[in-house]
């Protein structure tokens, strides 16, 4: 079902424009370009990473900016333990490495996703969309009162961490580094999406009976699908974290997760790079709207509202239909 | 104990304020399955319009109709513009369609009445306190808000169980398409239901004007809390809003009001605070994840 990467000339002319991207910026003078793409990519990860749930195994998560501020918390904390040189529960040590906090958040989130998806997965329906909020407003109030973590004002990390001897603080760097990261998981998304295990979440969100009657059990599979998708939003958290070189609650703010939702409706629910589109209009959206007026939400509230009444499947569906042909 | 008895008494006060939301709430999911966010909104637009007309005019009581009015205006806008097209439409784009409402209203009054909250004082008749039992004193203005919750709650009873709008209700959130089959009106049930919440929702924003700050972004905190209280009390369920709301009330103000002294027994002063303010702000998300664990349904309605 997903046709995406059988259009390789396609995918060749994205690929080879983001990695000219930062080039061509710098080069016309728009050196904030590769900032703002940046943010597009970490970003992407995320809504690509909830849309396994949201849009393949059609479990409406609302909770997911938990796993995101999971993702970050992780970085910022063993920075801290790093820089203070005291190590966290008096046995892990802290670091700044990127090989180590990237991995440490992606497990941590996955950890985190297991429990919270055991849990909730037990409801369906609008129970499912509340439990997952409550766990991460939970979430939400733990960190804004753990002072020892900054609080509501977040952690600093004063200097993004370390990857093999490359200039981490360059902007160029760091949107390479992303780049390659988002490229890798996306690799990884489109062969879990293309396996059985893919068939199996989209016959699920189909019909649970079907294939309850085949004699698969869903609940191990939707959990699957909800570890995943954490383990992606954490890696993108921990990315946010090195970029903003911050992090703080409102990584993990209900309205973080609309947003995400929003990315993944935008872009088109349940294609492998609708969630990246939606990411990128999503982002430019913001900083475009916010360049023209103090008012931009407004806006981006009659752009949320047009899209959800009207086009029935994001900016990729209003396109193919707009061209006639078939996405 | 008379603390304690105050204390109760501040949390049946909260529970009233939370179920005069949920009240609506449940309706309008239960009767259309619409998950509507922009609840939150009407509960502001209510204080708002309440609150300027109250301060403009100097009269606390021209504030309820201005604030019911506005309320129930809003509501319906609402209704016909955009939850319209959503009855029958999957949970996401209810979700996302009513984040995008509770974006331009939040917008809207910003640009309208600035970002400095508004304020309305407490009208002469409803000033002071009463003295309930010897030695708890309590103010009237708490005592009428639980009061008119209590009206409102009888209310509802009587309009759900004992009117033929309230039969309709019951049959339409049991199966839509029967009562459509009868020749019923849906359409403008589901227009009247919504209004209903809307002006339930307008009324606590009113109410909630003298005791909290009435600024933007009022609506979504206490929006949240409310479905916490709908799904702990059973989605569709006005019983098992009222109820829930109680208990939620009471469990969330005796958390803020003992769990830091607790935690100060075992920890330095500052950080108990923090962190007994923070566990309590997660408390109505443990209970619910209890109860959602336990009875998955919530606690008032029946397992099938």
């Amino acid at each position: 079902m997903e046709k995406s990467f059988k259009q390789p000339a396609l995918l060749a002319i994205v690929l080879i424009a983001l990695i000219a991207l930062p080039i061509v910026a710098d080069a016309a003078g728009y050196a904030s370009l590769t900032s703002l793409a940046t943010r597009v990519l970490i970003y992407g990860i995320a809504a690509a990473s909830l849309n396994l749930v949201l849009g393949y195994g059609g479990m409406v998560s609302f909770g997911h900016a938990a796993f995101f501020g999971i993702g970050g918390y992780v970085v910022g904390i063993l920075y801290q333990h790093y820089s203070l040189d005291e190590p966290l529960f008096g046995f892990i040590s802290g670091s700044n490495q990127l090989l180590v906090t990237l991995p440490a958040a992606i497990i941590v989130s996955g950890i985190m996703a297991a429990a919270i998806g055991a849990l909730s997965l037990r409801t369906g329906g609008v129970q499912f969309i509340m439990i997952t909020l409550a766990f991460a407003q939970m979430l939400f109030f733990l960190f804004v009162s753990l002072k020892t973590y900054g609080g509501d004002d977040g952690l600093i990390i004063r200097r993004t961490n370390e990857l093999a001897g490359l200039n981490m603080r360059d902007k160029q760097t760091f949107y390479y580094v992303c780049l390659s990261i988002a490229m890798l998981f996306f690799v990884v998304l489109w062969r879990i999406v293309n396996s059985r295990f893919g068939n199996v979440l989209v016959g699920l969100r189909q019909s649970g009976k079907r294939m309850a009657a085949i004699g698969l059990p869903a609940y191990r599979y939707k959990l699957m699908a909800f570890v995943i998708s954490g383990m992606g939003c954490g890696l993108a958290g921990a990315l946010m974290a090195n970029f903003l070189r911050f992090t703080s609650p409102d990584m993990m703010h209900w309205t973080k997760s609309g947003e995400l939702m929003i990315m993944v409706i935008l872009g088109g629910v349940g294609t492998l790079f609708g969630p990246l589109v939606g990411a990128a209009v999503f982002t430019v959206l913001e900083s475009v709207l916010a360049s023209w007026t103090e008012n931009w939400q407004l806006a981006l509230g009659f752009i949320l509202l047009f899209v959800v009444l009207y086009t029935q499947g994001g900016v990729q569906a209003a396109f193919a239909r707009l061209f006639g042909k078939h996405a | 104990m008379t603390l304690f008895l105050e204390q109760l008494l501040n949390g049946v006060q909260f529970g009233i304020m939370l179920f005069l939301l949920a009240a609506g709430l449940t309706l309008i999911f239960g009767i259309m399955g619409v998950i509507n966010l922009a609840h939150g909104s009407i509960y502001m637009i209510g204080a708002y319009a309440g609150t300027w007309v109250a301060a403009r005019t100097g009269s606390f009581w021209l504030g309820i109709p201005a604030a019911l009015a506005a309320a129930a205006f809003a509501g319906l806008a609402i209704e016909f513009l955009v939850v319209r097209r959503l009855y029958g439409r999957d949970h996401l784009d209810q979700v996302l369609a009513t984040f995008g409402l509770i974006l331009i209203f939040n917008q809207a009054v910003t640009m309208i009445f600035g970002r400095q909250p508004l304020f309305v004082a407490i009208p002469s008749l409803l000033d002071g306190s009463v003295e309930l039992l010897p030695g708890l004193v309590y103010p009237v203005y708490r005592l009428a808000i639980i009061a008119v919750g209590l009206l409102v709650a009888v209310g509802l009873y009587l309009l759900i169980n004992r009117t033929r709008i309230g039969m309709l209700v019951r049959a339409g959130s049991t199966n839509r398409e029967m009562v459509r089959a009868l020749g019923v009106d849906v359409r403008l049930l589901y227009t009247l239901v919504f209004g209903l919440g809307a002006l339930l929702a307008g009324l606590a924003g009113f109410m909630a004007g003298p005791i909290l700050a009435v600024q933007v972004g009022m609506g979504e905190q206490i929006l949240i809390t409310t479905f916490v209280v709908v799904v702990i009390g059973g989605v569709g369920s006005i019983r098992g809003a009222f109820f829930a709301s109680l208990i939620l009330g009471v469990v969330d103000t005796g958390l803020r009001a003992y769990l830091p002294g607790l935690l100060r027994h075992v920890m330095v002063g500052p950080d108990a605070d923090a962190l007994g303010a923070g566990i309590s702000s997660m408390g109505i998300y443990l209970l619910m994840a209890i109860v959602l664990l336990i009875r998955p349904k919530g606690l008032f309605i029946r397992n099938s």
